[in-house]
């Protein structure tokens, strides 16, 4: 199988610090080369932290796995700089359609606000997100990523953790002051601290399969309850790059994954969807079940957890991968200003305050779609198949149908680094809430406002901005940046969507999330708020 | 708006007979799928979260016991 996608081998190497017998102690090390992973050691490396990747394997995703990206985690793959290629690779869409037996019942559209630089929604192949990060890393110098390294056991201390790897070379230790453990839904890392990891999990199996053909469906997303195909179960088709087409089935618990996975029993099944005439060739066939849960605490000691470690999601919605780019997002600079001794480790642990908030956004969104998806009794099916029969002629009833509400980010809006309202302002930039993109113009030339947000603090003026005056809290200095002075907004919509008036101020995270927002530039109140973003 | 507990039909036995009537030649099933697909309209129609969360609290109270 796998005709449109062949696999990179990447080689082992053995370190130095192996080949020499040395422990070294390593500001953080990652655990894990999955999409999070690499983006938990490229945005550490471009904030200047030297950073290690460990990976058990020695190459990329097999099949075509996560799937869908949306805007905000594009936005963040953007400020690493890898988010062109992929969205010139992926397959860019808005329409979803949903269909009860063989009628369509409802159709959504993502309906994406214009004038942002990146689309509402991309599908890509997982393994080519990871082979764009991998390229990435590569080409970063304080990043060192390492195949055929694999965590054997960890032991905790005050202020490091001391990791056992084991390599092709044997076994050597290695010490790290942070540790991010990206090593999945099963993973071992979680298991070695002893940490829980609770929730609720779905007695149902899934079959997904990559088909190559060349069909004339449109680039929207179908999903089916109960279709003549496949009756009484679900069905999912997404189409994504190199004409490879994602469906998949829904098969009931008491599905054998060893006889499903069979070509002899795929096909018919995907024959028996697209008809006689359709040709296709099976690209990768895989079976899953899943859970809804997470840890109590993503932080354990010297251990951070993020994506699917952390967190575990049903599919109906993308809010996987999805979420662990913003783990990594809100992560990265944390460590950065903690390591530096710029702030202390309270920041750290607002990791999981913010975070843990967004993951029960999630959870409570994956359950919902998936108790609408999967019925758990004969009453709910009974519901959810009266809300579809209804759904066909009342509109009033649509919004009732979940077939999956699909990921958006969640605004930390409890966050202690947040410094409340003092004044009223339209929108929805509210304290905690991630930045609005909109067009700019600099020195003449159109670009984009989240690609003027620098790596650090940034103080966002509109209006006039007053000479003579710097923000600086602990060592950390903010960037002023003026609306007209820095950069035009040529359409007007910064000011729209950030309510700019004259004296407007905002300031923002380096992860690109409003702190804080005033009426008036009063730099006390910015520094205090400064402060408190840092945790200071 | 708290839920109206009031009594607030006009004609509560042509009502009862109305509802009744309905049902009169289903078999349990389809009554029960009838009576779900009402209460989804119904629900649509009230709108009012705070209310349809008080009449869900008063339907999933047990019975008083008799005696």
């Amino acid at each position: 199988m796998q005709k449109t996608y062949s696999y990179p081998v990447f080689p082992y190497r053995r370190s130095p610090e192996q080949a020499d017998g040395r422990v070294l102690r390593h500001p953080v090390v990652v655990v894990g080369g999955g999409p999070i992973g690499l983006a938990a050691g490229l945005d550490c490396a471009r904030r200047g932290i030297p950073t290690v990747i460990l990976d058990d394997n020695n190459t990329v995703s097999v099949g075509s796995r996560a799937v869908c990206y949306a805007k905000r985690p594009l936005e963040i793959l953007d400020r690493l700089g890898v988010a062109a290629p992929l969205v010139a690779k992926g397959i860019s869409w808005k329409v979803g359609k949903v269909f009860v037996r063989d009628r369509l019942a409802y159709q959504f559209d993502l309906l994406p606000e214009s004038d942002h630089k990146m689309p509402a929604m991309i599908n890509l192949q997982q393994y080519y997100l990871e082979e764009t990060l991998v390229a990435a890393l590569d080409a970063e110098p304080l990043a060192d990523l390492r195949w055929k390294h694999k965590v054997v056991a960890i032991d905790q201390h005050a202020d490091h953790a001391v990791l056992t790897v084991e390599t092709p070379d044997g076994v050597f230790t290695m010490q790290a002051t942070w540790v991010i453990a990206c090593d999945g839904a099963n993973s071992d890392m979680r298991r070695m601290v002893g940490a829980d990891f609770e929730g609720q999990a779905f007695h149902d199996r899934f079959l997904i399969a990559d088909v190559v053909m060349q069909a004339g469906f449109p680039t929207e997303r179908w999903f089916w309850f109960d279709p003549p195909f496949h009756p009484g179960q679900s069905v999912l088709l997404h189409k994504q790059a190199d004409n490879v087409w994602r469906i998949d089935f829904q098969l009931g618990w008491g599905a054998d994954p060893v006889e499903e996975k069979k070509p002899e029993n795929v096909i018919p099944r995907i024959r028996k969807m697209l008809g006689d005439d359709v040709e296709f060739e099976l690209e990768w066939v895989s079976i899953y079940q899943f859970a809804c849960r997470r840890m109590r605490d993503f932080r354990v000691n010297r251990v951070l957890f993020a994506g699917d470690s952390a967190h575990q999601v049903s599919p109906f919605g993308a809010r996987g991968a999805n979420t662990g780019f913003q783990d990594i997002d809100n992560l990265g600079w944390k460590l950065k200003l903690v390591l530096d001794g710029c702030a202390p480790e309270a920041l750290i642990d607002s990791y999981t305050a913010e975070r843990l908030f967004a993951a029960d956004d999630n959870l409570s969104n994956s359950t919902r779609s998936t108790d609408f998806i999967t019925p758990k009794s004969p009453m709910s099916r009974r519901f959810r198949d009266c809300v579809l029969e209804l759904a066909e002629q009342v509109a009033g009833i649509r919004p009732l149908v979940n077939s999956g509400r699909l990921s958006r980010p969640t605004p930390y809006v409890h966050s202690p680094l947040n410094t409340p309202d003092s004044a009223q302002f339209k929108g929805r930039m509210t304290p905690g809430t991630n930045c609005d993109d909109a067009p700019v113009t600099v020195a003449g030339k159109p670009s984009w406002l989240l690609n003027q947000l620098g790596d650090g603090f940034t103080v966002l003026v509109f209006g006039r901005v007053p000479a003579g005056v710097s923000i600086e809290s602990g060592g950390v200095r903010a960037t002023i940046l003026g609306v007209d002075d820095d950069f035009g907004d040529p359409t007007g919509l910064i000011g729209t969507r950030y309510d700019g008036q004259p004296g407007t101020t905002y300031l923002i995270r380096p992860d690109q999330h409003v702190a804080a927002r005033w009426r008036h530039f009063d730099p006390d109140l910015i520094r205090a708020a400064l402060a408190r973003a840092l945790a200071a | 708006m708290p839920l109206n507990t009031a009594a607030n039909l006009a004609d509560p036995d042509g009502f009862y007979e109305e509802l009744i009537s309905a049902q009169r030649d289903m078999d349990d099933e389809t009554a029960i799928r009838m009576n779900c697909k009402l209460l989804i309209l119904l629900a649509n129609h009230i709108g009012d979260r705070a209310v349809l969360s008080e009449a869900i609290t008063m339907a999933r109270a047990p019975a008083p016991s008799a005696g």
